[in-house]
C-alpha cells in the first residue's frame, strides 16, 4: 500500500468505517493524513439491546461517542459528521451533496477517496453516497482526480464487478481493527456476531480486506 | 427503557391530549431484511415531527402492547409495543423489541419536537 498525500474517506453510519479500519490502520500507520466524513448518525439502527440502553432519541448521542471512540481507535484524527439524517441520503439534493463533497475534495485535495460502490451496497445510503461522491468526482477534470476505492457489500459482488482490484492483507491490524469495532458497543452483535479472533475463520475473514476502483468511463 | 407499564402509560396518555404534539412513527423490518434472507422483503416506514393531537388516547391489550390515538379526523396506531422510558417528562417514548433487543415499532409523543 503506497503512502497517499491524503485520504478522505466517506461513508454514512457510524461503523461503517469497520469494514475498512485495517486499511486506514495501515495508512495511517504509514503516515497518511486521513479524514472521516461520516454523513449520519445512525439515529434509525435498531439495535438497541436486551435490556434496551438506548431509545430514539439517545441513540444518536450514544452512537456519537462511539465514532469518536472508533476513531480514537483506528488513529483518525479529523472525523466530520454532516449531520444528515439516516435513511435520507438518496433523498437529499444530490446537487448541493456533490457540491458540498466537492468543497471538501478542493479544500483537502485527497490522492485516494474510499466510500461504497453505487449500486453495489445493499443499503440506500450506501449506494446513494457512493453516488454523490462519484458524481462529484466526475466534475474534476480526468488528470485531477482522486482515484476512487469502492467497498462492495453486495450478494454475489465478484460476479457482478469482477475480482476486487485490490485485496489489503491487514493481518497485522486484525486485533486494531476489532478493537475499533468493539467501540460500537450498541453494534457490536450485529456485526460482529460471537466470533471472535481465536478462531482462526474469523481472524482470516477479517484480515482481508477487497476494493473496487471506480472507473470513470468517458 | 423499560418493560410498559400500562396503568402508568395510561396515565400520560391522559395528561398529553388536546393539545398539539409531535409525533414519531416508525416500522422496520432492518435495512438487511433481504440481504440476509432473499424471502423476505426489506420493508420500513417512519414519520417524525408531525404535529397531531388527539381527544382519546387508549393502551390495550395484555404485553405486547397497542395503542391508539383517536384525531380529529382519524387515528394513529402501533402494535408491538413492550417498553418505554418512564423517566421522560411532557414526553412519551414507546417501542417494541424483539427477542435480540431490535427495534421494531415505535410511538414517540412529545410537546418539544423530536
Amino acid at each position: 500500500m503506497e503512502r497517499q498525500r491524503h485520504i478522505v474517506v466517506l461513508l454514512p453510519h457510524p461503523d461503517d468505517e469497520g469494514i475498512i479500519a485495517g486499511t486506514l490502520a495501515r495508512h495511517i500507520h504509514n503516515g497518511t493524513p486521513v479524514t472521516y466524513v461520516c454523513l449520519t448518525l445512525g439515529e434509525m439502527g435498531r439495535n438497541m439491546g436486551n435490556p434496551p440502553f438506548a431509545n430514539r432519541v439517545t441513540l444518536p448521542i450514544i452512537r456519537k461517542q462511539e465514532l469518536e471512540e472508533a476513531c480514537r481507535r483506528i488513529g483518525i484524527q479529523d472525523v466530520r459528521m454532516w449531520g444528515y439524517h439516516d435513511k435520507t441520503i438518496e433523498f437529499e439534493d444530490q446537487e448541493k451533496l456533490a457540491d458540498r463533497i466537492e468543497r471538501l475534495i478542493s479544500e483537502l485535495e485527497p490522492s485516494l477517496i474510499y466510500t461504497f460502490y453505487p449500486g453495489y451496497s445493499v443499503h440506500p445510503d450506501h449506494d446513494a453516497t457512493g453516488a454523490a461522491v462519484i458524481r462529484a468526482v466526475k466534475r474534476i477534470p480526468a488528470h485531477k482526480r482522486p482515484t476512487v476505492h469502492c467497498i462492495a457489500i453486495a450478494t454475489g459482488r465478484e460476479k457482478l464487478l469482477g475480482q476486487p482490484d485490490s485485496v489489503h492483507d491487514v493481518s497485522e491490524y486484525v486485533e486494531q481493527k476489532i478493537h475499533a469495532i468493539h467501540a460500537h458497543q450498541s453494534q457490536v452483535q450485529h456485526l460482529l456476531g460471537k466470533g471472535t479472533l481465536d478462531d482462526p475463520i474469523f481472524r482470516e475473514k477479517y484480515s482481508r480486506e477487497p476494493f473496487w476502483e471506480y472507473r470513470f468511463n468517458e | 427503557m423499560q418493560l410498559i407499564q400500562s396503568e402508568s402509560v395510561q396515565r400520560v396518555l391522559q395528561t398529553l391530549q388536546d393539545r398539539p404534539l409531535y409525533l414519531h412513527l416508525e416500522m422496520t423490518t432492518g435495512a438487511y431484511a433481504s440481504h440476509r434472507d432473499k424471502s423476505k422483503i426489506t420493508a420500513s416506514a417512519f414519520i417524525s415531527n408531525a404535529v397531531i393531537r388527539y381527544s382519546h388516547g387508549t393502551i390495550a391489550g395484555q404485553g405486547p402492547y397497542r395503542v391508539g390515538l383517536k384525531t380529529p379526523e382519524g387515528w394513529v396506531y402501533a402494535e408491538g409495543l413492550t417498553h418505554w422510558d418512564e423517566n421522560e417528562p411532557n414526553r412519551l417514548i414507546m417501542a417494541g423489541h424483539d427477542q435480540q433487543g431490535r427495534l421494531i415499532v415505535s410511538l414517540q409523543l412529545s410537546v418539544e419536537p423530536f
